[in-house]
């Protein structure tokens, strides 16, 4: 019978599995709190563990040591399973709609759809935190796991994020518990969550967000580490960059997602309104993007070690005053978390970290000592050095820009608004230096670039950029009208000089290809990618970011009217003619929702049928709006139903005629594109083609 | 003297009727719709929408209908550009404008970051020339470094060969 055991049980379990998934799930509704509490508890336990036994581990470089910091690496790999079981004890609790946890009840429904339900995880305070933890204890994870790269400075890296996930960790089991039970009768029904969050890219935009901002602690974990430890070689550099180049691209893809969903839905017909928040995470992008630059320094020259390690502290700390920033309430914004006393512990932990960063700094700065010589003021050197001032003046107009009501009110003793207008006058003629300079650094070699130099490979993009201008001023852009139209002129112009050096490159690189292999040039410029991804992947990021700038400065353009309309009325705006065929109500269990029928006509000829909606949230009691648009890569039709008339019962219709929006999404894809490609690995050069002597065959005797 | 005054004069009329066509050509179609939106856009709405006044979209927002209403009545009235937004800053306070103005501690706003753009630009321009100046470490018994034209000339093959 024995060998029949196996069987029996697999038979008996097959048969109760129905009852056992529904004791389980009686179970885990009835103890999800406790559960949850439980898994919170350990993982802080465990994290301060890796903390003090990795630290511990590290002081001595014996036997001993070495197996208290292995097991101080084994209970950071931990620390991810067991948050990564409270995190889905949360998002289980939202399937099972238990509404006896207070966070559930708060950002939950039993109609939500299921795809949102995983959305409830970040759509709070307590919960986005927990989802905080996650994060970073993955990235702990994989560091973890991948130690044997080089033992110590990973060691190292290890103890410091097991501090920064402490931190969390205490955020989440004593300032926002996510497993907090509700009091009193319990409710039929939860309040469902935010109807702007009911939006696809919503369940992909803030794991985006966050995995950028969290990664960033990745690259903080090291430079730490290494200046602590005080880390012989650029080694560690190499690692960093790495890392700093997978957070830069999440946190890119992010806020484009961001940008796109508040174009879709937002309906005010823009992408970007300077929001603290749009602005907290602009500020480490632009950070980790001077050290993505500046990093060339160090590891081709060893120059700028000082600067890069603050570049890395400031990126950290800068995502770390983000998140600050949209959970204390200390700035308005539609983005903002409820004001809790949260913000105060956020505060202490910028204070604390940027004192440790201190301390290391001045205890080893010596280490950091190199003798920087520069052979000329034109060369590529410099040139990186210009491009990180800008990136860094932008990152404090904005920072400076975000605070400066707070100032404000501190001084004068009344808050001012800080918006749109004063960041686009400030940092649009910065953005056009920047541009400027990602035309002309390329060009320059490292230690010097003769005057011959830049004027053989600058000439004919010039020429290219100076007729684009004369192009533009031919077919109609005046920028002595109005100042958006001078610089929507500079932006294509110097976005033209761009590609066009951009495209000098690759031939010029191409060219030396084909001439060494006999292979065609465009076979050439696809090899000379491979050849170097790290420089031909930086261009096509360049060439992202330039067809972005491209798409903004569009903006120039932007036209829209606003009209009552009823069946057949007719709305004219650029080259479009908007007639109204309909409009109607409707009811679904989630939401009811009002909208128009609206056909789309241009040169006589109909286009397109649009359906501008809006819709009425039940559970939440909030209205959101569904953007119709008709979008080409010229120019988007953007119509928003604004709501009925409640004296005359017809909708009242907002439509927006916004050129070359379409490119900023591009221009973003092939920017992620373009990393992606930075970080894959070099391929072998092809063999050249090598005419060898060939001795003349012996003649005669 | 008065042949020379009366000419003075003439010039004076053609210089100010040349001025007031070649304003009239600049800003024509400048009209009071382009004025309404240009102030609408330095405006917010105060229903704590955090948006622009032009940019509020909220179903029955019991401000921006009634905000807007005032301002097309305001540039209808015609006057000042930045009389019409006192008129907004008085009935809802400051932070009724979208940037802070010229004035007083608010320039502060205006002026810091071009003061930290020079300062970093003439921070940078001094490390450079600072690393420029330093004397190039010394060399191995014996190498003599390629300098002046022979540099120029290595550097030369080595674009011709490459240009990578």
């Amino acid at each position: 019978m024995a060998q029949y055991g196996g069987l029996g049980l697999f038979l008996i379990l097959v048969q109760s599995a129905p009852s056992f998934s529904d004791t389980w799930a009686l179970f885990f509704a009835t103890h999800a709190a406790t559960l949850g509490s439980w898994f919170l508890l350990l993982a802080l336990a465990l994290s301060v563990y890796c903390f003090a036994a990795g630290w511990l581990g590290l002081l001595g470089r014996d036997a001993a040591s070495e197996r208290i910091g292995e097991t101080a690496r084994r209970a950071g790999i931990a620390v991810f399973y067991i948050v990564l079981l409270a995190g889905i004890t949360l998002v289980a609790a939202a399937f099972q709609d238990n509404f006896s946890l207070t966070y559930i009840l708060h950002h939950s429904n039993r109609e939500l759809p299921i795809a949102y339900k995983f959305a409830v995880l970040w759509s709070g305070q307590e919960g986005s935190l927990l989802f905080w933890a996650l994060l970073l204890s993955a990235y702990g994870f994989v560091l973890r796991l991948r130690h044997k790269t080089d033992p110590r400075l990973f060691a190292h890296a290890s103890v410091i994020i097991a501090a920064v996930q402490v931190f969390f960790l205490l955020l989440v089991n004593f300032a926002a518990h996510p497993f907090g039970i509700t009091q009193g009768a319990l409710p039929a029904d939860g309040n469902g969550l935010n109807p702007l969050l009911q939006y696809p890219e919503m369940v992909i935009h803030p794991p985006m967000l966050y995995l950028g901002y969290v990664g960033f602690t990745v690259p903080f974990a090291f430079g730490l580490g290494a200046l602590i430890m005080r880390y012989p070689g650029e080694k560690w550099i190499h690692i960093t960059r790495r890392w700093t180049m997978v957070t830069w691209a999440f946190l890119t893809i992010g806020i484009f997602l961001g940008s796109h969903w508040a174009y879709n839905v937002l309906g005010w017909g823009g992408y970007w309104s300077w929001d603290p928040v749009e602005n907290a995470s602009f500020m480490p992008w632009l950070t980790g993007n001077a050290f993505l630059h500046s990093v060339m320094m160090q590891e081709k020259r060893g120059m700028l070690k000082v600067w890069n390690i603050w570049l890395v502290f400031s990126t950290f700390l800068l995502s770390i005053l983000g998140t600050f920033l949209t959970r204390s309430g200390i700035v308005s914004s539609v983005h903002a978390f409820a004001q809790s006393s949260i913000g105060t512990w956020f505060l202490a932990f910028i204070v604390l970290t940027l004192a440790v960063c201190v301390f290391a700094f001045v205890k080893n700065r010596d280490h950091l000592k190199t003798e920087h010589r520069l052979e000329s003021l034109v060369s590529r050197e410099s040139s990186f050095l210009f491009n990180n001032l800008l990136l860094l003046v932008a990152c404090f107009v904005v920072l400076w820009g975000t605070f400066f009501p707070v100032l404000s009110e501190w001084i004068q003793g009344n808050k001012v608004t800080v918006g749109g207008p004063f960041f686009n006058k400030v940092n649009i003629p910065i953005a056009l230096l920047l541009l400027l300079l990602t035309a002309v650094g390329p060009l320059l070699s490292w230690r010097k670039t003769s005057t011959d130099s830049i004027r053989r490979n600058f000439q004919w993009p010039a020429i290219g950029a100076l007729v684009v201008a004369i192009l533009l001023l031919i077919f109609g852009v005046r920028p002595w009208v109005d100042s958006s139209y001078f610089y929507s002129l500079m932006t294509i112009s110097l976005s033209a000089l761009v590609l066009f050096t951009i495209a000098s490159e690759f031939i010029r690189g191409g060219r030396v290809i084909s001439k060494h292999t006999g292979q065609n040039l465009l076979v050439s410029i696809t090899q000379l990618g491979r050849r170097n991804t790290r420089r031909y992947g930086g261009y096509i990021v360049h060439i992202g970011v330039v067809i972005v700038f491209v798409g903004i400065a569009g903006s120039a353009f932007n036209v829209d009217k606003e009209m009552e309309m009823s069946y057949g009325d007719k709305m004219q705006i650029g080259s479009y003619e908007l007639i109204c065929r309909s409009y109607t109500q409707e009811d679904k269990p989630n939401y009811g929702s009002e909208w128009a029928i609206m056909d789309v006509f241009k040169g006589g000829k109909q286009i397109d049928t649009l359906y501008p909606e809006r819709r009425f949230y039940k559970a939440s009691q909030q209205t959101a709006t569904m953007v119709a648009n008709h979008s080409t890569l010229k120019e988007d039709l953007y119509v928003v139903y604004e709501g009925l008339n409640q004296d005359t019962g017809r909708p009242i219709l907002k439509v927006h005629v916004n050129p070359l929006v379409n490119w900023i999404w591009i221009g973003v894809i092939i920017m992620i594109l373009g990393t992606i490609m930075a970080m894959l690995p070099n391929t072998m050069p092809a063999p050249a083609r090598v005419f060898a002597r060939v001795p003349a065959p012996v003649t005669g005797d | 003297m008065r042949i020379f005054s009366t000419s003075l004069v003439n010039s004076r009329k053609w210089m100010q009727a040349t001025l007031l066509l070649l304003a009239s050509v600049l800003f024509l179609g400048v009209g009071d719709d382009a004025r309404f939106q240009s102030l609408g856009h330095k405006l917010m709405c105060v229903c704590g929408c955090n948006q622009i006044l032009l940019e509020c979209n909220h179903v029955g927002c019991s401000y921006s209908e009634r905000m807007r209403g005032e301002l097309a009545e305001t540039v209808d009235k015609g006057g000042n550009d930045d009389l019409m937004l006192q008129v907004f800053v008085q009935k809802y306070g400051p932070t009724v404008i979208a940037a802070p103005t010229t004035t007083g501690f608010n320039m502060v706003a205006w002026i810091m970051p071009f003061v930290v753009l020079l300062a970093g630009t003439g921070l940078v321009v001094w490390v450079v020339r600072t690393w420029k100046n330093r004397p190039a470490p010394a060399m191995a018994m014996g190498v003599q470094p390629a300098q002046g034209s022979d540099l120029e000339k290595f550097r030369e093959q080595a674009r011709s060969e490459t240009e990578l």
